[in-house]
């Protein structure tokens, strides 16, 4: 279910649009750069899926949140607590997730190369090593490029990020760029303060010059900077846009996601699930606890995430748009078992957990587990490009969807991830 | 063809004034024959491209190559490398960039600006046949030095402090100060390094703070947790050497071993960041001090520091270059002892000796010019030159960086060989002879045509100040603080103890919103009385010639005939009202990829 919203009164905005960017901008992009074979497309058009990435920049610690050694000498304070799904403890400062884990499944067998932050988030975002001869696109530009279509009427960018920008579209182009908005869902600038009309016949000069420029061959940005253009024109002109007037909320519903950063993120996107946005990352970062790590989690960290996360999984549940819109929980790494001596815990990507949930994600499960002092994966470890198999499998996008890079190779959409069999039924 | 009057004389100077198209025009300067000499008809030949010229100098034959090097070797020695590799790789070049265009992208890359109205006219106007030497000297000359130092500490403010502007521990304003100073007077880049490396004292101007020191500001705020991030830094910024990964492991791809890490890093175990409250709550100013460091073991006269292997075992480190070369192991900053005894050691004085010594660092810079001026560097990234990721042209830039070591380091003449360079005067207009010199398309860069790139957010600001007239008084700390209030609309943070940034100026939605409709895009579209658009539309000219005016100042141009059928539909739109149409069409034309596109 989205909200499809009327027509602008007094003007007809279709007409509005037609005659903006010339007739030329309105063709449809070129799809060159990607060859897809979309599953399932007729059955998304009735019910779209959507997907929210909560982004945990800075690497958290999941031994402390997800899974616990208590008693182990690298465990630390924390105690656990029994939670809704049978058989799964986690953290005792996340009570209020604990009665929604029969929603949610942890991963606790990750295990990844990338200890740097900037490689892991690009590795955990896309599934691939930085490479310098090709950028790849990450989870958002991936599931925003193959299933934008399934609502038609879709003005808001197909991929939203909330707080710090995701990473970039790589070679699926700027057209499946993240749009980054604040917590607030304030977007900048979105006001002309000039007369539609008047708009219209500059956006119509501006065309000319665009053209000239292109027609010049000089290269693709080019191209690419019209395409934005005339998503920014749809955008500008888009009823669509109260979604993100989070503040519109009853005070009620702002007070259970927390009146925090994550807490009004998670519930914006909450908000752009039901305007039929296919993608929202929400950023928490501030995870990169090298010293002082354990009141810096219970005081101020935990409490925030626990409020925020729990009330996206009930809310999204009790309007039946859970089964349709996958929850991925994770950051670029995890922090060593061993803690520092400053009572920190550095960067570390060998064994850790991902939480998912969601569309077709079994709920209520613990996949792999990890030694009694966490330091290694016990069972079959898994890697970013499994979650992200998974993730798509979950949103029912094929697996053997193949991109062309610019360059002309194919690429595999996940990097030929395996799907987490665990995770499904 | 059209060939003049035959004229006689010795041939002193033959250059080209200008092309267009396939059509070039030489002129030629002629003396009195000297006695014994003979030469016969010299014309002013106005020839297809590839119809050889002589150049008779002194009465040598010259080959048609070295004219277009304006008698600077090292210009030469780039046009000869990149011309060989055009033909191993069977591309042809595009043509030569139009005056407009070169003028343009020159003022863009070495004073971060477009040229004026003035400035554009001026250069396009100028028959001189050294007419781009001659800009090129005038842009890196006395009356461009502020500009010059402005663009240039924006460049350097990027690489070395990041674009996040809430850290504590560095002074963006003392950065800033200490690279104008640094660019204003053209500091050899050697000495640039060191006192970047070396420096101490505090890293804000303050009245209440003794012995600023702007360039503290680099290592400031990098020395927490032992230093790791300076030393990645520092690897990374002035050596081409990626780094960081190797803190925790050997590289799986690269030979960088951790010991390596550890080693360089031992050079910073000396630098201390002091954080100065001088009784407020909050951080004042940071004091970057040298002491004595005693080693994780307690022997200051063999002072260690201790890493740890992923396997969990401890191992030792001293320090080490990255080319083995060893230096004292004391902890002690040098001192004399009562018994006359000199001990100790300035350990990240040593470095920057190391760092001066090694090739890496010439070529580190070298790459990242190459890059500023060409869209692509020789490598991807330009700041890593490790044995994994070989140069697409290693001759050049290796020879490119030891002239620089010979001409001791001078950035101004590393700038001026690349923009007279050839591959730097050439169209972006690709054509079917190289059009698969795609370097977006993965495949490393042959720069047969000029690579087009959008402008960097703090290049647009200024030349929107530019382009419109506004504000003359630029390059002081006032405008700079501004600029970074305006810039922090595009900043985003990513939550990490290392303060990585990235910006969201980079052609998306949020960017084109911003010049659709924000406040410096109204600023330079204002009609307001004495502003550009009023002094333009109450100019003595015609409708014609004001829309001219407006593409000059912009693009740098003449509007095409279609473009100005569309202008005039703007002007019957507004029936009449022509500064109202005027400023539809400013707006349209800044909102422009042929605007933010260095093209």
């Amino acid at each position: 279910m989205s909200i499809m919203v009327d027509l602008p009164n007094g003007m007809n905005r279709r007409h509005f649009i037609s005659h903006l960017m010339g007739a030329a901008a309105l063709a449809v992009p070129a799809t060159a750069f990607t060859t897809t074979l979309l599953a399932n497309a007729t059955d998304l058009k009735k019910r779209h899926k959507s997907a929210i990435l909560l982004w945990m920049g800075g690497g958290p610690s999941t031994m402390d949140i997800w899974d616990l050694k208590p008693g182990a000498p690298t465990g630390g304070p924390f105690k656990q607590i029994a939670t809704s799904a049978d058989g799964i403890a986690i953290c005792e400062h996340m009570p209020l997730m604990a009665k929604q884990m029969h929603q949610m499944s942890i991963v606790r067998s990750m295990s990844t190369r990338e200890a740097d932050h900037m490689r892991g988030r690009y590795a955990m975002h896309t599934g691939y090593v930085p490479n310098p001869n090709v950028e790849h696109p990450g989870y958002g530009s991936v599931v925003a490029h193959e299933l934008a279509a399934q609502v038609a009427d879709l003005e808001i960018p197909p991929f939203v990020s909330v707080g710090s920008g995701s990473v970039g579209p790589g070679f699926l182009g700027m057209t499946c760029a993240p749009f980054q908005v604040d917590s607030n869902g304030n977007v900048r600038n979105l006001d002309t303060g000039i007369d539609p009309s008047r708009l219209e016949q500059r956006l119509k000069m501006l065309s000319t010059i665009e053209n000239k420029f292109i027609g010049e061959k000089r290269g693709g940005s080019a191209e690419d900077h019209r395409k934005v253009l005339d998503k920014t024109v749809k955008l500008m002109t888009s009823k669509q846009m109260a979604a993100f007037q989070v503040m519109q909320e009853s005070k009620e519903v702002q007070e259970k996601y927390g009146t925090t950063g994550f807490g009004r993120g998670c519930l914006l996107a909450r908000r752009l699930v039901e305007a039929g946005v296919p993608f929202i990352e929400v950023d928490f970062g501030g995870w990169d606890m090298h010293a002082d790590i354990f009141p810096a989690l219970a005081d101020r960290k935990l409490p925030e995430l626990d409020r925020a996360m729990s009330a996206l999984v009930s809310d999204l549940a009790d309007r039946g748009l859970l089964d349709d819109t996958a929850i991925i929980w994770m950051g670029e790494f995890s922090r060593t078992p061993t803690i520092n001596g400053g009572g920190g815990r550095d960067h570390w990507a060998r064994s850790w957990s991902v939480v998912v949930g969601g569309a077709g994600f079994k709920r209520g499960v613990v996949v792999g587990e990890t030694s009694s002092d966490g330091k290694e994966v016990a069972t079959e470890p898994y890697t970013s490009q499994d979650v992200m198999a998974s993730l798509l499998k979950s949103l029912d996008i094929s697996l053997e969807t193949t991109f062309t890079a610019k360059n002309g190779r194919p690429m595999k959409i996940a990097n030929s991830g395996k799907v987490i069999k665990e995770l499904f039924t | 063809m059209v060939l003049p009057r035959p004229v006689e004389g010795v041939l002193t100077e033959c250059r080209q004034v200008s092309a267009e198209g396939s059509v070039m025009v030489w002129a030629i300067e002629i003396s009195p024959l000297p006695p014994g000499f003979r030469e016969t008809s010299l014309r002013l030949i106005r020839a297809a491209v590839l119809v050889v010229v002589f150049v008779v100098q002194g009465g040598r034959m010259a080959s048609p190559a070295e004219q277009d090097h304006f008698g600077i070797p090292q210009v030469k020695f780039i046009n000869e490398q990149i011309s060989s590799s055009w033909i191993d790789a069977e591309l042809k070049p595009s043509e030569a960039a139009t005056d407009g265009e070169w003028c343009r992208r020159v003022y863009l890359d070495v004073i971060g600006r477009i040229p004026s109205l003035e400035e554009v006219r001026a250069y396009v106007a100028d028959s001189s046949p050294t007419k781009r030497p001659d800009l090129v000297d005038r842009l890196l000359g006395e009356g461009f030095v502020d500009d010059y130092a402005r663009n240039w500490t924006d460049v350097w403010s990027t690489v070395l402090i990041g674009r996040d502007v809430g850290n504590e521990m560095v002074s963006r304003p003392g950065m800033r100060q200490y690279l104008r100073r640094s660019f204003s007077k053209n500091i050899p880049y050697d000495r640039f390094m060191e006192e970047l490396v070396t420096a101490t004292g505090a890293n804000a101007n303050r009245e209440d703070a003794d012995g600023f020191n702007g360039a503290a500001n680099f290592l400031s705020g990098t020395l927490a947790e032992d230093g790791v991030q300076a030393t990645a830094k520092t690897a990374q910024i002035f050596l081409g050497l990626q780094v960081q990964c190797t803190q925790c492991h050997n590289h799986p791809f690269n030979k960088g071993k951790q010991n390596q890490f550890w080693e360089l890093n031992a050079f910073f175990r000396q630098a201390r960041a002091l954080r100065r409250f001088n009784g407020s709550r909050d951080i004042q100013w940071i004091e970057l001090v040298d002491e004595d460091f005693p080693g994780e073991g307690g022997n200051a006269e063999e002072a260690e520091l201790y890493y740890e292997l992923r396997n969990g075992l401890m191992k030792v480190a001293y320090p080490v270059f990255v080319d083995g070369t060893e230096i004292s192991r004391s902890g002690y900053v040098p001192r004399t002892l009562e018994s006359g005894e000199n001990i100790g050691v300035h350990r990240r004085r040593e470095l920057a000796s190391l760092i001066k010594a090694s090739p890496l660092m010439a070529k580190a810079i070298v790459n990242r010019m190459w890059g500023h001026f060409l869209g692509y560097g020789f490598t991807r990234p330009a700041d890593d030159l490790g044995e994994h990721n070989p140069p697409s042209h290693p001759e050049l830039l290796d020879g490119l960086a030891e002239r620089f070591r010979q001409q001791s380091f001078d950035l101004k003449e590393l700038i001026r060989w690349i923009v007279l360079s050839r591959p730097y005067a050439l169209s972006s207009k690709a054509t079917k002879g190289n059009h698969r010199d795609d370097p977006a398309l993965g495949e490393q860069p042959k720069f047969t045509h000029f690579y087009l790139r959008q402008m960097r957010a703090e290049e647009l600001y200024e030349s929107l100040l530019t382009a419109t007239e506004a504000d003359q008084t630029r390059g002081g700390e006032d405008a700079a603080k501004k600029k970074d209030q305006w810039l922090s609309q595009f900043i985003t943070t990513f939550g990490t103890d290392e303060g990585d940034d990235a910006t969201a100026f980079n052609g998306s939605i949020p960017q084109v919103l911003m010049m659709f409709n924000g406040d410096l895009i109204k600023q330079a579209t204002n009609t307001g009385k004495g502003g550009f658009l009023d002094r333009v539309a109450n100019g003595n000219m015609k409708n014609a010639g004001k829309i001219t005016t407006l593409y000059q100042a912009a693009l740098a141009r003449n509007p095409s005939a279609k473009e100005v059928a569309a202008a005039n539909e703007l002007l019957v739109a507004r029936k009449g009202d022509a500064s109202g149409a005027l400023q539809d069409i400013w707006w349209a034309v800044l909102n422009s990829n042929e605007f933010i596109i260095n093209h």
